[in-house]
């Protein structure tokens, strides 16, 4: 009864799949590439139980309950997108299902039935989640309602056909009616419908309108066992390690006499995570931990500072390197220009931070582990785990719960938190649930950071302005070498997360060559809320804007004649500058400045209205316009913008991680200070309607924000900060 | 042994006059609403009331309490402005994440209980330590002035 489902879903299986979907979201072709709407094998239809032996389950995604209640099953991790929400509201628009009877519940690890369609694995990440769900959940929705109205019209001996339902009810002409609940058991025996039809836009009751966020109660209220930091296990301990201070070093000898004098301490372990302190509780755990006498061995540890990293990257930044692009005669181009303009850029390594430091939660027991935490790649967890502990992937239940953020700390393909939890298990060796914590100095110290990145480019122009030639150098360590996707992602040494937003750009260049070095550094680096748009963005914006005033152009107009081609991003340039009143003077004092992106499939422009004191800038007020394609869930989509600017705002303002002889000089959120209430501007957001199928707004909204505001300084000083962040005040 | 009182109810704890509040009552006492952020007062997720003050629980040392203090979390905090905060944070939907608003609600409630109609200046003051990285901060803003409406009536 599920053949219709086996063609699509060998697109979404297997080795060649995950390959071709991660490069297409990196090469960010957005939501053209969704495989198909399917709901997997396995697909337990035939009056199936759920694990609590009551609810009917119709598919993986949908089981009722005898009391009606709906639970959604969330295939995606959810770290404050609204995912959750995002999911169930698919699955309650096409089964009719009424707010408050939705629930939610994450998905086990398992590629089989909840890979992410773009990826072909399970995975969080990209903001792929609506746009590879946006058919599998609604079809699981159809899929159950169809099933619902039979059996109901079963029971009523009336024609199917004459069933409808609302709002979570069943009704008949007749009178007859019901809930999900009555019918649910004897719906989920019956036979799926192949190819349920989907309602039309015209037909929504939620898409597009309001669907109140599912997890807005508990987390307004301090609700227990919310996110894995809130894990407590009988007889658990925690554990707190000492790591090594620099990548690559290794404990050579430790003096661990204090700690263990500490009252609660019950061991003190050296392995390959370092030196791992247990503890019955938190507190004597990060006590003793503090007061172990570590020596490490740095024989093999980077040991290049910030400023020595910088002088090699420079180098670099002069010979040929990786060729991204090259449309060919660059060097003629530029030399028969008008006019040429240079500029040469640098962004630190930035570190995540997410509000909830890492932490994870095992139990080994009787040949199978439990591990409890919040990861974007619960699969790559497993697999993980399992090996360290000679165990079968299946042996390995991942629970997923909220995550206290990620902005992609915890998407993560050499699982590392897991794989150390995993390795402190193996040490430990006993059948008992152990929670290892990371405190905020050792997240901000931990690396994982968006990559350190020097950009240089030269452009030309001919008289009218047009870009004549762009030449471009970039030189940042590869997100992907080294890991198990590199061979897939990074070809011809050109890995296409550090040139993503250059080399595909929109902006009408008629020479552009790319060059890319990625030098290995022994700082692990990842993926950052945006990835390789938190940079290159950046890069292309402000050398616009310099572009435009060169022609003598205003800023947006310019864009304007460049991006025709692009009609997408022309709207939301268009609605982002009338909606901030580009055509207006700003107020004595206030600047402006505008920037425009696509990333992951969504556009989005940002005008930035700041003033200045000196050197200090305040952005007081962001106008945003963005086209996602359909708007499922219009107030998330605000939300993701506000909180997408407001956490790249902080970033370009303050944030930097440096390095001393290879330590990280910054440790806590005095020395890495997030951006406040106090440095948040007014955000009002535009968006597009669309017909286009749904696309991310999780990253979206960061890329902008930067050039936004150094574009508005620009305006102020006539120069633009070009070595990041702000508070350098290279601008000054 | 000590006693403190938290959300009105005596509650007994073993534990060493360093510990924080904040481990008492996320290990000792399973109240895991009051939340780790940071560990050195930085942050605000960990923000209780004393004595109706906000204040940073991991910076509160347990041997530094009298234990006659009245010890309110969010698990707990009632009265009329507390209740309005609350209100007016799921109205407004202002979680994203959510790890940090058990702290931004506490430290919300007791700016209403002390400035019923707080200015966006008393908002910007009384919030400041609290950090958002979702970077909520326009809607804690909005619900703030909103919970000032409720708790006009």
């Amino acid at each position: 009864m599920l053949h219709y489902l086996d063609k699509p879903l060998e697109a979404a299986r297997g080795v060649a799949a995950s390959r071709r979907g991660f490069l297409k979201i990196l090469g960010g072709a957005g939501a053209g590439l969704i495989v198909g709407a399917m709901l997997p094998p396995g697909s337990l239809v035939g009056a199936a139980k759920a694990a609590n032996g009551a609810d009917a389950v119709f598919n993986p995604f949908v089981e009722i309950a005898p009391d009606g209640v709906v639970t959604v099953v969330i295939k995606h991790l959810d770290k404050g997108q609204g995912i959750a929400t995002g999911l169930a509201t698919l699955v309650a628009e096409e089964l009719d299902a009424a707010i408050e009877q939705v629930k939610t519940r994450f998905a086990p690890a398992d590629n089989a039935r909840y890979a992410n369609l773009m990826f072909g694995m399970q995975g969080t990440g990209g903001s792929t989640s609506i746009a590879n769900s946006w058919e599998q959940y609604r079809t699981a929705g159809a899929v159950a309602r169809a099933m619902l109205i039979e059996a109901a019209a079963k029971a009523w001996g009336v024609p199917a056909a004459e069933v409808t339902v609302a709002a979570g009810k069943l009704s008949h002409a007749s009178g007859k009616s019901g809930g999900f609940g009555e019918f649910a058991d004897a719906a989920a025996g019956l036979t799926a419908p192949e190819k349920p039809a989907l309602k039309s836009p015209d037909q929504w009751v939620y898409i597009g309108k309001r669907f109140p966020r599912v997890d807005v109660p508990n987390k307004s209220s301090g609700a227990p066992d919310t996110y894995a930091m809130d894990i407590h296990q009988e007889n658990m301990l925690v554990v707190v390690l000492a790591r090594p201070p620099k990548w690559g070093a290794t404990v050579k000898s430790v003096n661990d006499a204090a700690a263990r004098a500490v009252k609660g301490v019950v061991d003190v372990k050296s392995g390959p995570f370092g030196v791992a302190v247990f503890a019955d509780k938190t507190w004597p755990a990060m006590k003793a931990r503090d007061l172990l006498e570590v020596e490490w061995d740095f024989a093999k540890a980077e040991t290049r500072g910030t400023a020595e990293l910088e002088a090699e990257y420079k180098a670099l930044l002069e010979q040929p390197g990786a060729i991204a692009r090259d449309d060919g005669g660059i060097d003629e181009a530029l030399a028969g220009a008008a006019k040429v303009i240079s500029s040469s850029y640098a962004f630190p390594y930035l570190a995540h931070a997410p509000m909830e430091p890492l932490d994870t939660t095992i139990l080994v027991e009787d040949g199978k582990a439990t591990i409890w935490t919040g990861s974007q790649m619960p699969t790559v967890d497993q697999g993980t785990a399992a090996a360290i502990l000679g165990l079968k992937p299946e042996q390995v239940d991942v629970v997923t719960r909220w995550a206290g953020g990620s902005f992609g700390r915890r998407a993560i393909l050499d699982a590392h938190y897991v794989a150390e939890a995993a390795l402190v298990a193996k040490a430990w060796g006993k059948p008992q649930p152990l929670k290892v914590v990371w405190t905020r100095e050792d997240d901000i110290k931990g690396g994982y950071y968006r990559p350190m990145y020097l950009h240089q480019v030269k452009a030309g122009i001919d008289a009218n302005g047009t870009v004549v030639g762009w030449k471009h150098a970039i030189v940042g360590q590869s997100i992907f070498a080294g890991t198990a996707m590199e061979s897939y992602v990074v070809k011809d040494g050109v890995d296409d997360s550090s040139v993503e937003g250059v080399r595909d750009t929109t902006y009408g260049v008629s020479k552009m060559r790319v060059d890319l070095h990625s030098p290995k550094v022994g700082v692990p680096v990842l993926w950052w809320r945006s990835v390789g748009h938190t940079h290159t963005a950046y890069v292309m914006e402000t050398m616009i804007d310099a572009l435009a005033r060169e022609a003598g152009k205003d800023p947006v107009a310019y864009r304007l004649e460049l991006i025709k081609d692009d009609p997408r991003k022309v709207a939301v340039l268009k609605l982002a500058a009338e909606k901030a009143g580009w055509s207006d003077k700003p107020a004595e004092g206030r600047y402006r400045g505008v920037a425009v992106h696509k990333s992951f499939g969504t556009y989005v422009a940002e005008v930035a209205e700041i003033s200045m004191d000196g050197g200090s800038v305040k952005v007081e007020k962001v106008t945003c316009a963005v086209d996602c394609g359909i708007a499922v869930n219009p107030d998330n989509i605000k939300a993701q913008m506000e909180g997408g600017i407001g956490f790249g705002l902080g970033a370009v303002l303050r944030n930097g991680i440096t390095l001393t002889e290879g330590a990280v000089d910054q440790a806590n959120f005095d020395t890495y200070e997030p951006i406040r209430i106090s440095d948040m501007p007014e955000v009002e957001v535009h968006i597009l309607p669309s017909a286009e199928a749904p696309s991310g707004v999780g990253e979206p909204g960061v890329p902008p924000i930067g050039p936004a505001v150094a574009n508005a300084i620009f305006q102020a000083t006539g120069k633009h900060p070009l070595k990041l962040p702000f508070s350098n005040g290279d601008f000054v | 042994m000590r006693t403190l009182v938290i959300n009105g109810v005596g509650r007994e704890v073993d534990v060493e006059d360093d510990t924080p509040l904040l481990w008492i009552l996320r290990d000792d006492l399973q109240m895991t609403g009051t939340k780790f952020g940071c560990g050195a007062g930085l942050c605000g997720a960990c923000t209780v009331h004393v004595d109706g003050q906000a204040v940073r629980s991991c910076q509160t040392l347990v041997g530094d309490l009298a234990g006659t203090e009245k010890i309110e979390t969010i698990e707990g905090v009632a009265g009329k402005a507390a209740e309005a905060v609350k209100t007016a944070w799921a109205e407004i939907e202002v979680a994203q994440c959510g790890y940090c608003q058990s702290g931004q609600i506490m430290s919300a409630a007791a700016l209403l209980a002390a400035t019923p109609k707080p200015t966006d200046e008393d908002i910007t003051a009384a919030m400041d330590g609290n950090v958002c990285r979702c970077a909520t901060y326009q809607r804690i803003r909005t619900a703030v002035h909103r919970a000032a409406e409720i708790m006009e009536g």
